[in-house]
């Protein structure tokens, strides 16, 4: 499946965000060019409108890449585990 | 050493004091938080709240706020038990024990490890509402953040 060209990611979502995409966890290969947790989002907006649902507010999107904490700057590499939140509100 | 715990069974206060205090005579003080589910939201009547969370990520962000809690506070032990699954009003969500030979930093130690809980830990919070059934996502609060970060 995967090319020299794509990276393959494991995404994630939680709470609302999996209402609004309706799954749970999905693999997708990405083009090489989106190597950012930002570019990321541009393109799984595009995936299907509640995708976009999901991501349409991004101030009100957290993201861990392999279970830390990221920013859209952060980069991302083939195998990596994406997960897509909203803020937490555990205790 | 830490006890971390994530699970949707209750715990027991007292067995979770004793646990965290057995063998050993060097403690001068446990702090103690129990936080528990509350009837009502913003004026809203609520029958239940589902706890979600990020399994893998979890529990390593817990060890990692008790690991720093015990760094700062020179902690003898903690424990930090979180339920998940679906609550009833009055029961119980989490539980945060800091025991340290002094009472400030018992004190100090559990204040801090529930605030960081609340902003660092993968958890989210869903209300449902008595009137019309409707389930709502609990939103983060500004004031959450300014608690974390006075420490």
């Amino acid at each position: 499946m995967q090319t020299p060209d794509t990276r393959t990611l494991k995404i994630l979502y939680f709470a609302w965000l999996r209402e609004r995409t309706r799954v749970a966890e999905e693999e997708v290969s990405v083009p090489a060019s989106v190597a950012s947790v930002g570019a990321l989002v541009d393109w799984l907006s595009e995936r299907s409108p509640g995708h976009q649902a999901a991501f349409a507010n991004r101030r009100t999107v957290r993201c861990a890449v392999n279970q830390d904490f990221a920013d859209p700057a952060t980069p991302i590499a083939s195998g990596d585990e994406v997960a897509f939140f909203p803020p937490v509100t555990g205790g | 050493m830490a006890t971390i715990r994530v699970q949707e069974a209750d715990f027991d206060v007292g067995a979770e004091f004793a646990a965290l205090t057995a063998g050993r005579s060097d403690v001068g003080g446990i702090g103690c938080f129990v936080g528990t589910v509350r009837d009502h939201a913003a004026g809203r009547r609520i029958t239940a709240m589902t706890l979600e969370h990020y399994p893998a990520m979890t529990s390593p962000a817990l060890a990692r706020i008790a690991a720093e809690a015990e760094r700062r506070w020179a902690l003898l032990g903690c424990t930090v038990i979180h339920r998940v699954g679906r609550l009833l009003p009055g029961e119980n969500i989490v539980l945060v024990l800091a025991a340290a030979p002094h009472r400030q930093a018992a004190l100090d130690a559990t204040g801090f490890l529930i605030d960081f809980l609340k902003t660092r830990a993968p958890f989210w919070k869903k209300e449902t509402f008595a009137e019309t059934g409707e389930e709502a996502w609990v939103e983060a609060r500004e004031g959450d953040d300014a608690a974390a970060a006075r420490w």
